[in-house]
């Protein structure tokens, strides 16, 4: 009578029973390799920073004569002054595309999730769905040869004759229409669907109960909302809108195609007086750039993604507090 | 049970020689993390029988069935302390694989779980294939019809050996996976409440079975149902759990017949009679 | 969740649904065309009955208009939901211009370089008329295709890495948030990293179309990553555990048990990601550069892609300027193309590869 189980095994298996470690190196390649597919995440990202931050610092430790427009003849700003504008340019078209987009965005969410007939919202998610993926330099040249020139055409001096008192809206209205309001409906345009996607997700997630429990007592469908799928979806939305606002940062084609830039700050809608944002006068510069100017470059890039990390993890912070 | 009746098992399955699986657990303790959810388990399980691990809703019974076949290592953080032994060689041993040991000690789970990629045949050489044995096509369909067979599931399921095995009812998903489990030829069988999601005529259809594999199986089974375990096994074992953070331990053991009809303990008393649980 | 209708007193709840008679819908459609024609009378009085502006100017009106109406009929809360039902859906239809509008014009311009030429010819010694996109499609298969290469395999086995392996360690936490930072890297930082890493190698002003395809790959990869995760989490731990209890080892169980149950979900993602990063315009710019001419070379030598002809169409039009625009529309419509094509092969997939049984 055999009275070992490694014996029979072996006997089955027809291997002594090292087999067994045959298996365990398969599973200790196969975990290996998921493991350092793991590491190269890390790897890359600090890669990234990295190889962003060495290639920067001639830039930021060069003499500021040398940096910016005019630095090849040593007549530069410095690094500071040179990013400001960019910053801010950068800061105010997302904030402007995020000022059109968020309200939109969950209209549109809302009319998908308890407006329009089920069958068409399902058309309707992947439309938006489809939306998102269309290419960056598609909606530049839209906007470029359609909305600007429409808009300075129709709705810019319609604003600027009766609205021109508010600053925004006053100065010359720049014919082409390649002004800061074009970027920031573009922009808002781009990043509607996502914004619309994310909100439109949890509105749906609403439970139903809280829905019922709303319409039961009488209310009517917007109380409904009011009372139970806006409370509930406001921390969706806020992400949401966060995921766009560093998609809107972050945006290069559009605003590289149709902004007319200039290096000044400046709140006016529909002048030719725009400042830059930053991708946009990276995509510009750096072909015809070299030397310091490439450095520099580089480094308003890690700014913009400094800027951008901050704002992703913000946005992370909002959506973890979320009701789990 | 004694000798005489496994005779017959070990030149059914032609394992060569005469093998008894008799398991032997002493001192056994399992924790989860620092928790311990069983204490100084020792037990003797009789080969070629059914015996039946019943006890209250988290008295660590499922635990236990699981470190049989070192199942439970699935579940981040838990350990086990002690021995289990199949005939005085300990599966927790440093040489031994739990791998192979998995492959001795079948198990059967509480939900169905056929693969949802895998046709029914599929399903049933699916520990074979991918314990990466090649199988020429007349092996495989042997190995199949016989597995099938055993597990009382041929006649129903012979003409579409290739539809996916997710079509099938509850009751037949779980035969499926009774003859996944023995096509691997298992010396032990191990289930954990196999008929809690099936409708009483399923759970006939594999009570019935439990009794037909017997005879080649040695079989341990947890179940929630007294009168399961009252038609289908021959030794039970009751466990018990003194309250929330305690381990559960092994109260009783005895013949199913003495465990119903005249149980030592108060508690196990208490439990048959459904005073408690 | 609490539910406050503290505001909602019985009285205005019964009162609007037994003593006032609900708007009919020939109330509303009334209401509809006088609105059109108080629109066409004020915008005449402003200068031009052009439609735009009298479908803009009607709209408002009925928005009012059905606000006043109803909340004189139907109650005060009545009207307001009437009101926010106008704005939402009106939101909506606004909405839809814009995005008619750039398939709409992509389509139109787009077709009038849509032709064999466009797709045999490379833009090599063309300045003016003619020319094709053949060095910017295969340079797009070319970067796309590496990009690809390089991702899936990575991004499939860091998401089996944190499903799989590392439950709750230290290191999967710290993946995952890098997977997260990774996720907001604007496209033009990642190309300007793929430049600066080529630098290293090449010098600077090396432009290759692996130094493109490195760029996309930072950018897929989290998508990749983040799909894959969420498709083997949907996996039920039963499989797993079934799988295990025969003695299989575990990456078997993963590789032919938990891989092929969410094969579906997975090509999904993938393709939806590819979807995402063909269009990118920006990292290419910096990292391949822009070339006349086919290169099937990505280790040295600019190449280009569809978003970077269809950028240069209208910055460096040529002259006459026109045949730029429209080869750059041209690319643009190949892109949207693509990418529709792109979204239905995922849809197909996930319809196809979709196990039976699971739920």
């Amino acid at each position: 009578m055999s009275t070992d189980i490694t014996d029979d095994i072996n006997r089955d298996t027809g291997d002594d029973f090292a087999s067994g470690q045959v298996n365990r190196v398969g599973d200790r390649v196969f975990s290996g390799m998921s493991r350092g597919a793991g590491l190269v995440i890390l790897v890359t990202l600090a890669g990234v920073a990295l190889f962003l931050i060495w290639r920067a610092l001639p830039a930021l430790t060069a003499d500021p004569s040398e940096i910016g427009p005019g630095g090849s003849e040593g007549n530069g700003s410095g690094f500071l002054p040179y990013v400001g504008t960019l910053v801010f340019g950068t800061v105010w078209a997302s904030v402007i595309a995020l000022s059109i987009a968020v309200p939109f965005g969950i209209a549109i969410a809302l009319f998908i999730s308890h407006y329009a007939p089920r069958r068409l919202s399902r058309t309707l998610g992947y439309v938006i769905d489809l939306l998102a993926a269309i290419p960056s330099v598609v909606y530049g040249l839209w906007g470029i040869f359609v909305l600007a020139p429409a808009m300075a055409k129709h709705v810019y001096p319609w604003f600027n004759d009766h609205l021109g008192f508010i600053p925004f809206f006053s100065g010359k209205v720049l014919a082409s229409g390649r002004s800061m309001a074009t970027v920031g409906l573009v922009l808002a345009v781009m990043i509607l669907p996502i914004i619309t996607a994310i909100s439109r997700e949890v509105f749906l997630q609403t439970p139903r109960l809280n829905e019922e429990a709303a319409l039961a007592l009488g209310a009517t469908r917007w109380e409904m909302i009011r009372i139970a799928v806006l409370p509930y979806g406001r921390s969706g939305v806020i992400s949401g809108a966060m995921l766009g606002l560093g998609r809107a940062l972050g945006e290069t084609m559009a605003v590289a195609l149709i902004l007319a830039p200039a290096n000044v700050y400046s709140f006016k809608l529909f002048t030719s007086q725009n400042p830059n944002t930053i991708a946009a006068n990276i995509a510009l510069q750096f072909p015809e750039s070299t030397g310091l100017e490439v450095n520099t470059l580089i480094a308003t890039g890690l700014v913009l993604f400094a800027i951008t990390l901050f704002v992703n993890v913000m946005s992370r912070r909002v959506s973890r507090g979320r009701v789990a | 049970m004694t000798n005489n009746d496994t005779d017959q098992r070990t030149t059914s399955t032609g394992a060569g020689s005469f093998v008894e699986h008799r398991i032997t657990v002493r001192d056994l303790n399992i924790f989860y993390g620092k928790f311990r959810a069983i204490a100084d388990v020792d037990m003797d399980i009789e080969p070629q029988s059914v015996t039946a691990l019943i006890g209250p809703s988290g008295c660590g019974k499922s635990t236990f069935l699981r470190s049989l076949n070192r199942m439970h290592e699935v579940i981040d953080g838990a350990t086990v302390e002690g021995s289990v032994q199949i005939n005085g060689v300990d599966l927790y041993g440093p040489r031994v694989d739990p791998v192979l040991v998995r492959r001795k000690i079948g198990m059967v789970f509480q939900r169905p779980n056929p693969f949802p990629t895998m046709s029914i045949a599929e399903n049933v050489l699916a520990g074979k294939r991918l314990n990466q044995r090649r199988l020429k096509k007349n092996e495989a369909d042997e190995v199949v019809e016989a597995a099938l067979r055993d597990s009382n599931l041929w006649e129903e399921v012979k003409d579409r050996l290739d539809a996916p095995g997710g079509g099938l009812s509850g009751g037949q998903q779980q035969r499926l996976c009774i003859a996944r489990a023995i096509a691997v030829e298992p010396e032990v069988l191990l289930m954990d409440e196999p008929c809690s999601a099936l409708d009483p005529i399923s759970t006939l259809a594999v009570e019935q079975l439990m009794l037909e594999l017997k005879e080649k199986y040695t079989i341990v089974i947890v179940t929630h149902n007294m009168q399961q375990a009252a038609r289908v096994s021959e030794r039970t074992a009751f466990f018990n759990i003194e309250g929330t953070g305690k381990p559960g331990r092994l109260i009783e053991m005895d013949d199913t017949a003495v465990i119903f009809s005249n149980p030592i303990q108060q508690a196990t008393q208490d439990y048959v009679t459904g005073r408690f649980g | 969740m609490s539910v406050s209708v503290a505001h909602l007193t019985s009285d205005e709840m019964v009162a609007h649904h037994f003593d006032s008679p609900p708007l009919a819908r020939r109330a509303t459609a009334a209401i509809a065309g006088a609105s059109m024609v108080i629109a066409v009378v004020l915008s005449a009085l402003m200068g031009g009955v052009a439609p735009a502006r009298v479908l803009a100017i009607g709209a408002v009106v009925y928005a009012l208009s059905i606000y006043v109406v109803s909340r004189r009929v139907e109650g005060r809360r009545r009207g307001f939901d009437r009101l926010v039902t106008t704005l939402v859906t009106g939101a909506f239809l606004l909405v839809t211009i814009p995005l008619v509008s750039v398939i709409w014009t992509t389509i139109d311009r787009g077709s009038a370089r849509f032709d064999s030429a466009f797709f045999t010819e490379t833009m090599r010694g063309v300045v003016g008329a003619g020319g094709g996109a053949k060095h910017a499609i295969i340079g797009t298969l070319i970067i796309t295709g590496l990009a690809a290469l390089m991702s899936v395999p990575i991004g499939i086995l860091v998401a089996i890495y944190l499903v799989e392996y590392g439950r709750r360690n230290r290191l999967s936490s710290m993946i995952t948030t890098m997977v997260d930072v990774m996720t907001g890297i604007p496209s033009i930082v990642a190309g300007l990293f793929a430049y600066s890493l080529f630098a290293v190698f090449q010098g600077p002003g090396a432009r290759s179309g692996l130094a493109g395809a490195v760029a996309l790959t930072v950018l897929m990869t989290p998508v990749v990553v983040r799909a894959t995760e969420e498709m083997l989490r949907l996996v039920p731990n039963d499989l797993r555990e079934a799988a295990f209890a025969l003695g299989v080892p575990k990456w078997k169980t993963i590789v032919k048990v938990v891989l092929p149950t969410a094969i579906g979900g997975i090509l999904t993602g993938i393709t939806l990601a590819i979807a995402r990063v063909i269009g990118e315009t920006a990292p290419l710019l910096i990292a391949c550069g822009l070339a006349q001419d086919t290169n099937l070379n990505p280790l040295s030598g600019r190449m280009t892609t569809l978003p970077v002809m269809s950028y240069y169409g209208y910055v460096a039009p040529g002259f006459p300027p026109e045949a730029g625009y429209d080869r750059g529309w041209a690319a643009a419509l190949v892109l949207i193309i693509i990418v529709l094509a792109l979204f239905t092969v995922a849809r197909v997939i996930a319809k196809v590869l979709q196990p039976k049984g699971l739920r």
